[in-house]
């Protein structure tokens, strides 16, 4: 079931290469479409019949490597289903989204589907090693979305600084990976088994160097401060749907990572530097929020506030490596809200990017100074973005606040002082997104002229709204009722908790 | 004593199409001389198939204990010939109607039997007859285009490889001077007893022949040279098929017959591993040429087999990771340097401009190519890189794991410097040449292929390779 889920779209992405490139682009678009639909339907399927105790659901194992102890092993828990179902809502969204395009389709649509298969794989891989495949697999298609379809020259520098920056994490981490390998007794990759042995029990310099370089590895990914140079020049420079799926899925694999991998592979390790993690979570927070507050460019904005978000993340997963001082529920709604708000900001800034982009569709520009009044010459652009906006600053009633709520709650008992600090980061983010509220949308009417002519201007197109829409439902359905999701993380998130403070 | 010929099948299969090879082309018109390659290439097919029934048989020693016969020469031999049926092929657009077509051939395939000879190579004076034999011929192949720059090519290849040779000779000398044997097992008894002065001396002696085959540093000089100054076929054979040989050679030599309490080999051998990484690195970094990037390349990616030659012995996966490196090595390598066969005239990176749009299929070979090189799964090199790299680690060389990493992503760096071009906008004032190279294209993908399908099938290869 796993697999099919995950080939299926690498599948239709095969099929489609032997298409003719002269063959209408809707054609591949709509494939595309159809594809993700279908995807999603079987996701939905494995969402039903998760078993409801905790553990791992639809497992698949077949022996691969065995001399070097690696298997294709591939199974759900509460902890991957979530962004499992994040990867393959965000592509369909994409996928909508592209209905548009007209710039080498076949191209475009065949590296997606590729990228989207390596994504929904890595959030299923049970195996370090196939973790690692999916993970590099993810950097090289990003790596030609960016290069390919960005905007202008500048592209191809932000691709190569992309590439090597997340490069050079992905090795730190198949190094860290190696030296868990050699630990374990017999060598193996397989990360339930490894939980279960637990080699790196008793801590010490070997355990620290493993977390240093699988730490060194998805922090890379996250990205949090003074790691996070490589993505801002990435999102400026990528096309919407890309930006979309680099902040909303690739982010998450850095995440996903520590929950899968760090954290119950290294427990006592993570016990011992949970402090560190912390304290750099907090600083991706206030660092991101403050450098987002100074952008004038709308997609340097939002990219920056990714920092911002995902030092929330990093600060829950330190925070329920904190056992001195907390009880086990705070911890375990710590993990909670970093898993929540994971799913929370991979919808809300999915739906920012390609709202940036709609802008970027009709100004060529995204210089916030060159906008001004848009509220009264496309409405339904600025109900979308409003609603974005304050999604992404955490107002109640959206998935944000759930998510960070959880976070602080858990938090604030073991860790006061930075949990203080990084509240501060809200209250900076509602700022900056009034600011750019205000600067977009309020005032006098100012678009971007083409040379000459006045550009047309039209409003969000029914292929946009198609895409963005769903998301911001999902934001809103997730901020009223919850539970849908939660129901699925916390079986997961005690079992975490658990696995960290044996 | 064991002298089954059959049990040299391959090598004599090899060597028999050779000569024949070079009567026959004596007696062919110029348009026929396509015939030397078919011979060539039912020679190394069946050579493939004398290899695998004789993996069969349990290992043995022939030929008075100098020539063994066991996975390791069985791998070698697999390996080789493979290297050489891709390198035959990918050179046939190049090399038809040329004056000189069937020497090319015969050229490639008596270097592959140097090659194949120095794997099994069980005996120093064995040893020093089979680098002869895998030197000669490439010295005449590095000059084979007879322009300018083939010949200055040739010229510097000849100097390096007699002044390297003859250290080896007398390298070998002086092992045997101080071990009293030239068979392995032997000789490594002999030097435990004898001084290790002279051992270590005669040891670096053989040991700058066999680097200088493997283009390895300190003895790298040739490798940019008779790289870049060669059509990119014979580039191609120069830099795949010696580097085989003589990995497994050193691997053999210093596992068998140097015990490392006398002479510490696996510091050495690291030392020189990390050297090859990283000057090759900083030497391909800000290359316009293709090929001679190509060339650092390829000293870079020695150096990484190398990791798996200082812990011999050490790690268990040492060995299958050297030798499945290798073959993963010679399938990209070859990969590579077909899709620059295919396009002859693009001598630089900026010449292929707009590659994907006009050729998609050979772009994708060069992606697969290149990025296998790096170490990007699911390809075979991969595979090879997790391997040395865990044997690394176990074998307590954590930091030469560490330096091949950061290497590894500096390397990222200059092969994107090749595939960005060709992924660009065609320039529109110097296109693309056209020009038809089908089977230099059909040898790029299938070889691009293979390095993925070796990579996916590595659990059913990689037990076959260990011990």
């Amino acid at each position: 079931m796993l697999s099919l889920i995950v080939f299926w779209p690498a599948l239709v992405a095969a099929v489609l290469l032997c298409v003719p490139a002269r063959v209408p682009p809707k054609v591949f678009v709509g494939a595309w479409i159809a594809a993700s639909l279908v995807d999603l339907v079987l996701i939905g399927v494995v969402w039903v019949g998760l078993p409801a105790g905790g553990g791992y659901g639809f497992e698949e194992r077949v022996v691969w490597i065995p001399t070097a102890g690696i298997s294709y092993h591939v199974g759900v828990d509460g902890l991957s289903l979530p962004l499992l179902a994040l990867t393959g809502v965000l592509f369909t969204a994409c996928a909508v989204f592209a209905w548009r395009e007209t710039r080498r389709v076949k191209a475009y649509v065949t590296l997606f589907l590729a990228l989207q298969a390596v994504s929904l794989g890595l959030f299923v891989a049970l195996d370090l090693i196939l973790f690692f495949v999916f993970f590099d697999l993810s950097i090289v298609f990003m790596y030609f979305v960016i290069a390919g379809w960005g905007h202008g020259a500048a592209a191809r520098g932000a691709a190569l600084r992309f590439f090597l920056y997340t490069f050079l994490g992905s090795l730190a981490l198949l190094l860290g990976f190696i030296l868990l390998f050699l630990a374990a007794v017999p060598h193996t990759f397989d990360i339930p088994e490894l939980v279960a042995a637990n080699p790196l029990a008793g801590g010490g310099l070997y355990s620290g160097l493993t977390l240093l370089a699988i730490g060194v590895g998805l922090a890379v990914k996250t990205p949090s401060v003074p790691f996070h140079t490589w993505l801002p020049p990435a999102h400026t420079e990528a096309p919407a749907t890309g930006s979309a799926v680099l902040a909303g899925v690739l982010l998450k694999m850095g995440t996903y990572g520590f929950v899968r991998i760090a954290m119950p592979l290294l427990p006592a390790t993570w016990r011992d530097y949970a402090m560190v993690v912390v304290i750099v979570g907090v600083v991706s927070v206030v660092y991101g929020a403050l450098v987002a507050l100074a952008q004038t460019d709308l997609k340097r904005m939002i990219a920056y506030t990714s920092i911002n978000h995902m030092g929330y993340v990093l600060l829950g997963v330190g925070a329920a490596g904190l056992v001195a001082g907390s009880d086990e529920q705070a911890r375990q709604l710590a993990t909670t809200g970093a898993v929540t708000q994971m799913v929370s900001h991979g919808l809300i800034t999915g739906a920012l990017f390609l709202l940036a982009g709609v802008l970027h569709d009709r100004g060529g520009t995204y210089d916030m100074g060159a906008y001004s009044g848009l509220a009264a010459r496309v409405p339904r652009f600025a109900g979308l973005f409003v609603i974005a906006a304050f999604a992404s600053l955490g107002l109640p009633g959206f998935s944000g606040f759930i998510a960070e709520f959880q976070i602080f709650t858990g938090a604030l008992g073991a860790a006061p002082v930075p949990t203080a600090v990084a509240v501060t980061g809200i209250v900076v983010t509602a700022g900056l997104f009034l600011l750019a509220v205000q600067r977009l949308l309020l005032g006098p009417l100012r678009v971007p002229d083409a040379p000459g002519t006045p550009r047309p201007f039209p409003d969000v197109r029914v292929s946009e709204a198609l895409a963005v829409v769903p998301l911001l439902v999902l934001v809103v359905v997730l901020g009223v009722v919850p539970r849908v999701l939660l129901d699925v993380i916390e079986p997961a998130s005690r079992t975490l908790v658990d696995l960290v403070s044996r | 004593m064991n002298e089954n010929p059959v049990a040299l099948l391959p090598e004599l299969l090899l060597l028999g199409s050779a000569v024949f090879g070079l009567l026959l082309g004596a007696w062919t018109p110029r348009r026929h001389q396509g015939r030397i390659r078919w011979l060539a290439t039912a020679a190394c097919v069946a050579g493939l198939a004398a290899t695998a029934a004789g993996a069969l048989a349990p290992p043995q020693l022939v030929f008075g204990a100098s020539y063994a016969i066991d996975p390791t020469t069985t791998a070698t031999r697999a390996i080789v010939l493979v290297a050489t049926l891709l390198a035959i092929w990918l050179s046939a657009d190049a090399v038809a109607g040329h004056p000189r077509e069937a020497e090319y051939t015969v050229l490639v395939q008596l270097a592959a039997l140097g090659a194949i000879v120095m794997g099994g190579a069980q005996d120093l004076l064995l040893l020093a007859a089979a680098f002869l034999l895998a030197s000669v011929p490439l010295y005449a192949l590095a000059g084979w285009a007879a322009d300018g720059r083939a010949t200055e090519a040739a010229m510097k290849y000849y100097l390096s490889g007699a002044f390297t040779g003859v250290a080896l000779l007398a390298g070998v000398t002086l092992l045997y001077g101080a071990g009293g044997a030239t068979g392995y097992p032997a000789l490594r008894v002999g030097l435990a007893a004898g001084p290790a002065a002279v051992a270590a001396v005669g040891l670096v002696a053989v040991l700058a022949g066999l680097m200088f085959k493997a283009g390895a540093v300190p003895a790298q000089f040739w490798v940019p040279d008779v790289t870049d100054g060669t059509p990119a076929p014979v580039a191609a054979v120069v830099t795949t098929i010696p580097k085989i040989g003589a990995l497994v050679a050193t691997y053999r030599l210093l596992v068998e017959a140097v015990p490392a309490a006398v002479v510490d080999w696996p510091l050495l051998v690291a030392v020189i591993a990390a050297a090859s990484v990283t000057l090759g690195n900083l030497g391909a970094f800000f290359q316009t040429s293709v090929q001679r990037l190509l060339a650092y390349s390829t000293i870079s990616q020695v150096g990484y087999l190398l990791m798996g030659v200082a812990v011999a012995g050490r790690s268990t996966l040492a060995l299958p990771g050297l030798l499945f490196y290798l073959a993963g090595y010679a399938v990209t390598n070859l990969a590579v340097f077909a899709v620059a066969a295919a396009v002859p005239t693009a001598r630089t990176l900026d010449d292929h401009r707009g590659l994907a749009r006009r050729r998609p299929l050979l772009a994708a070979s060069l992606v697969v190519g290149l990025l296998g090189l790096v170490g990007t799964p699911p390809t075979a090199v991969f595979l090879g890189k997790l391997t040395l790299f865990t044997a690394a680690v176990d074998g307590g060389m954590a930091w030469l794991a560490v330096l091949a990493v950061v290497n590894t992503v500096a390397s990222v760096f200059y092969y994107l410097r090749w595939i960005a071009p060709a992924f660009a906008a065609p320039d529109p004032e110097h296109p693309l040449p056209g020009g038809r190279t089908p089977v230099a294209t059909t040898v790029a993908v299938t070889a691009a292929v293979a390095s993925v399908v070796l990579g996916i099938a590595g659990g059913a290869v990689l037990p076959l390779l260990g011990r």
